[in-house]
């Protein structure tokens, strides 16, 4: 195969990789955009091994390690439960870091390309920045994945001085970086470039300890975009405009997904960077918050299954803590018998519900509630007014009434759902504890709010039974 | 010791209602109580003695012996005379009391050493009150009975129809007054499907009023009406004036009038004068809630229905009695609220305590002493207006899913130009042709990204980033050209087996994203389904 038809065939895929993300734009049209995405792999691939840079010789080596990788990566898809889908995802990015550094110094100790003056430098400089967003990315979803799946705590880890440490790892990063450029031959480069592999892998892990649990939406999303970042890097540093033009989709896919996420949560982006809520400015805006007065009225599974049963429309919120519970498939239930019942149900979806966009509505989709009645924020925010009944599912602050009265709250101006419009509002919760962001909810003290307490599961299934009953 | 909880038969006349059912008894008992019931208490509400029998409680034969035994009693209207003295001293009271109006009865249960908790003296603003609200319970039983008194004394239809006999016209329902009882008469006459007006002095029960399918009648004339606590207060001369005319135009324009307006301590205000009664059609029915406190209607007669002018008044001060199952029921279960409230502990003794401010709202009597009116409540700061402006302000809400919300300013937008545009420059300065053209292709495909992106459904997100990932191990590329390139002018020192490691381990990395990737994908997608 000759140099211009695999370019050729390069521009096929990246069509098809373009096709692929439009697709999504729709459910309908999403299953096919998967497929769009796995024939421009594919050919992208197969153009390159039977391009004109790779020789016969490496077949066997490549053959195998496709096998090998491709079994891992088909089984772990299979077995993956959807509630881990944000560990899974985090740590396939951490894979695209790992990948990239290592492309950066196969590359980097490549003496087969010879190149002097400025492209020398420009390629040198990509080497440097592509093994050093690919580190960052590595180290940072290793450690997202730990904190996602459990194994490490969800809490935000401070350190004394953290802004500053981070400033040093830049200079570092940027001394080293003109050491490198210094640096004759390879072995002398390769010092700078490891030591400043270390320091990349470093600042990846500072900077995702220090963010809290419930901000890993943008964490997992910003991830994402820097491993197109990363791949985008590797197209520069080989002269691969496939590599580019997919890594800059990635990335901007990526940082996309992070902006609508901290928009939701009207939150800077660089606040959430930095860590978590409260820690940047104000000392102690929770107390600033007023607090809420009054009592919680609790109510138990049989009269929640009464009051559903009386309703007439219904929506559900689902959170974090649905997920935890594992109680999406409960939900289904009796989404289902209610609806059978004629009773309007429908899901309101908050972008930050979860632990990475879209996490809702994966779960939603895994126990079989159709996509219709699962509803953006946006879309139905102004029918709670004319709702029966609205079910909290361990969700705490994207429904939390002071991001929209209280001025002084930490989350004000975070757009939230409005559930205490609603004729009755039902919390399911394990206790009275706040939500992520520390602000106690006056939701809770609502006359027309109902305190379901216990874990949603259980909770759930005793609805389900007295709701059956 | 636990206490007995003792309900009397009401002996008011036509008084239907029992403070304690069934269904309030039995969790009465498992709060800790002994419940004694004086036969044929509940007979009048269709509650039978036995049925408390079966829910624990005791039947007593006579009313001297369930007095004897009874540590509280419940009751509804405030005791006699002759009650009172057959309750042991020391005995708790809860009933309705009106002490404004009664200061006999108060003196006589104090001298009887009684703790007596008026339900009516519930400071209501209290949120956590609305629990125990007996009167807005029995005030929407009462609007509701209203409607239905009005319409059995009413000749026609109430809904509009159009049958093959001709065109029969909705009736035109007026109510004053949309309290409690008021907005509860304006629901089931609408739901029966007259057309309904109602007024009230304070504006901000409009948006009730029209909730309930009500059309809120506003009074010519600027003047707010809430007195505090949720009540209206006496209004200026002004506004009576203007308010008697807008009566005047409703008078002749209903069918049926229902009137509920009440001021606390006050004689009721006479809205409907004998004048407006007789431009009334004929076969036109008024309802005057307010009978018991005077009456809204000059020729109202409390507790009768009577005819004048062609125009039936009905003066029932017994509406809720009249529904004494249904007002029984939410009239013990109010009661039994507040014993949770006075019994926390759930052992059967109960606490009055004077800090609590309910509670100190609620006891007018305390063992012996009068402890009516009760300071004012420290609770009703957060005046009404605060709220708008503090609301309006968070407002604003972008629009989620196409682009940013509004355009950048000016300013920030020149920002950005000039830094775009110094980047661009020192690349152009700086940079080799070869790196150019790349750049170009990068920056085309970052915009392609941002184009395609926003068109991604915010339900698919969670797709999106596995297909990205998927897509992302394009990076294999990158991987593959390093395993075995054609080596033609390089030098002879190629740490080729190194070279050949790190990309094989690269290329299986990019493998297990790339597979994993994809397939994980296509099995979340193939569970998005309507």
């Amino acid at each position: 195969m000759s140099a211009n038809i695999a370019t050729m065939a390069y521009i096929a895929a990246t069509i098809l990789f373009i096709l692929s993300l439009g697709g999504l734009s729709n459910p309908e049209t999403s299953r096919r955009g998967n497929l769009f995405g796995i024939v421009g792999m594919t050919i992208a691939v197969l153009a390159t091994v039977f391009g004109p840079r790779v020789t016969a010789a490496g077949i066997p080596w490549i053959v195998g390690s496709l096998v090998v990788g491709g079994s891992i990566g088909l089984y772990a898809a299979k077995k993956v439960q959807m509630t881990q889908m944000p560990e899974l995802v985090a740590i396939m990015h951490s894979l695209v870091g790992l990948a990239a550094c290592l492309v950066g110094f196969a590359s980097y100790i490549d003496t087969s390309i010879v190149l002097t003056g400025a492209e020398k430098t420009i390629h040198e400089v990509e080497i440097y920045v592509g093994i050093l967003i690919g580190a960052v990315t590595f180290s940072g979803s290793v450690i997202a994945f730990g904190k996602l799946s459990g194994k490490i705590g969800g809490k935000p880890l401070l350190l004394p001085a953290r802004h500053w440490l981070n400033l040093a790892g830049l200079l570092a990063v940027i001394w080293f970086g003109v050491q490198f450029l210094q640096a004759h031959e390879i072995n002398a480069g390769l010092v700078p470039l490891a030591l400043m592999t270390v320091i990349a892998l470093l600042f990846g892990v500072h900077m995702v300890m220090a963010i809290g649990g419930a901000d890993m939406p943008v964490v997992v999303s910003m991830l994402n975009s820097y491993s197109g970042w990363a791949a985008a890097a590797t197209g520069f540093m080989l002269s691969n405009d496939l590599l580019i033009v997919t890594g800059a989709l990635v990335g901007s896919s990526g940082a996309i997904l992070s902006y609508i996420m901290c928009r939701a949560m009207n939150r800077n982006f660089l606040s959430v960077i930095a860590g978590g809520f409260g820690t940047g400015e104000g000392a102690a805006p929770a107390a600033a918050g007023a607090q809420p007065a009054g009592e919680v009225t609790p109510i138990s599974a049989v009269e929640t299954a009464e009051m559903l049963r009386d309703a007439k429309s219904v929506i559900i919120v689902p959170g974090y803590g649905m997920a935890v519970a594992q109680a999406q498939h409960t939900v289904y239930e009796i989404t289902r018998l209610l609806r059978e019942k004629g009773v309007n149900v429908r899901f309101g979806i908050h972008p930050v519900a979860g632990r990475m966009p879209g996490h809702m509505n994966v779960l939603l989709a895994e126990a079989k509630v159709p996509y219709d009645i699962v509803m953006e924020m946006d879309e139905l925010n102004d029918d709670f007014p004319d709702t029966d009944v609205s079910m909290v599912i361990g969700a705490n602050d994207i429904v939390n009434p002071a991001a929209e009265d209280d001025p002084t709250s930490p989350i004000a101006g975070m757009p939230v759902l409005q559930v205490w419009k609603a004729k009755t509002s039902i919390v399911m919760k394990r206790s009275m504890a706040s939500g992520y962001a520390g602000v106690d909810n006056p939701l809770f003290y609502k006359e027309n709010n109902r305190m379901l307490f216990g874990d949603a599961k259980k909770m759930l299934d005793e609805v389900l039974v007295a709701l059956k009953a | 010791m636990p206490l007995t909880i003792g309900v009397p038969r009401e002996i008011f006349p036509s008084e239907k209602r029992v403070a304690a059912v069934p269904e309030v008894v039995e969790k009465l008992i498992k709060l800790g109580f002994g419940v004694c019931i004086e036969t044929g208490a509940g007979a009048a509400a269709n509650f039978a003695d036995d049925t408390y029998q079966a829910a624990g409680a005791r039947v007593a034969a006579s009313t001297a012996e369930l007095y004897a035994g009874s540590d509280m009693i419940f009751k509804v209207r405030a005791p006699s005379p002759e009650e009172i003295a057959q309750m042991k001293p020391g005995t708790t009271l809860i009933s309705f009391i009106w002490p404004a109006q009664n200061p006999e009865l108060m003196q006589a249960m104090a001298a009887h050493k009684l703790t007596v908790l008026a339900i009516d003296s519930l400071p209501r603003q209290l949120s956590r009150a609305q629990k125990m609200d007996a009167l807005t319970s029995m005030a929407s039983i009462s609007g509701y009975r209203a409607v239905i008194e009005a319409a059995n004394a009413f000749g026609r239809f109430f809904n509009g129809q159009i049958t093959a006999a001709g065109k029969i016209p909705p009736a035109k329902v007026f109510i004053a007054g949309a309290g409690v009882a008021g907005l509860a008469a304006i629901g089931t006459a609408a739901n029966l499907g007259a057309i309904v007006r109602a007024n009230d002095t304070r504006a901000e029960v409009a948006d009730q009023v029209v909730s309930l399918g009500g059309e809120f009648v506003k009074v010519d004339y600027e003047e707010e009406g809430s007195g505090g606590g949720g009540y209206a207060k006496v209004m200026s001369e002004g506004f009576q004036k203007a308010q008697r005319e807008m009566y005047a135009q409703q008078a002749r324009d209903a069918d049926i009038i229902i009137t509920t307006a009440l001021i606390p301590g006050k004689p009721a205000p006479k809205l409907i004068t004998a004048e407006m009664v007789k431009s009334m059609k004929p076969g036109s029915v008024i309802v005057d809630m307010a009978a018991e406190q005077g009456g809204n209607c000059e020729l109202t007669e409390p507790g009768q229905a009577v005819v004048r002018h062609g125009v039936t008044i009905i003066g029932y001060t017994d509406l809720a009695s009249r529904l004494a199952k249904q007002s029984s029921t939410l009239y013990s279960t109010n009661l039994l609220r507040l014993t949770e409230e006075l019994c926390k502990t759930k052992d059967g003794v109960i606490n009055v305590n004077m800090e609590d401010d309910a509670i100190r709202g609620l006891t007018v009597v305390k063992d012996g002493a009068i402890t009516w009116p009760p300071p004012p409540p420290k609770l009703p700061a957060a005046p009404p207006q605060a709220k708008p402006a503090a609301a309006a302000a968070p407002a604003k809400k972008s629009g989620h899913g196409h682009g940013a919300g509004e355009p950048a300013s000016a300013r920030s937008l020149a920002i950005i130009f000039g830094v775009g545009a110094l980047l661009f420059w020192l690349v152009g300065a700086f940079a080799p042709a070869s790196f150019l053209a790349h750049f170009t292709v990068f920056v085309l495909a970052c915009f392609i990204g941002y184009m395609v992106i926003w068109n991604v459904t915010p339900a698919l997100h969670t797709p999106l980033m596995s297909v990205t990932n998927a897509i992302s191990s394009i990076i294999a590329v990158g991987a593959l050209i390093q395993v075995a390139p054609p080596l033609a002018g390089g030098t002879g020192d190629r740490p080729d087996a190194l070279i050949l490691g790190l990309a094989v381990l690269a290329l299986t990395l990019t493998a297990i994203n790339m597979f994993g990737g994809f397939a994980v994908t296509r099995r979340m997608l193939a569970m998005f389904r309507k």
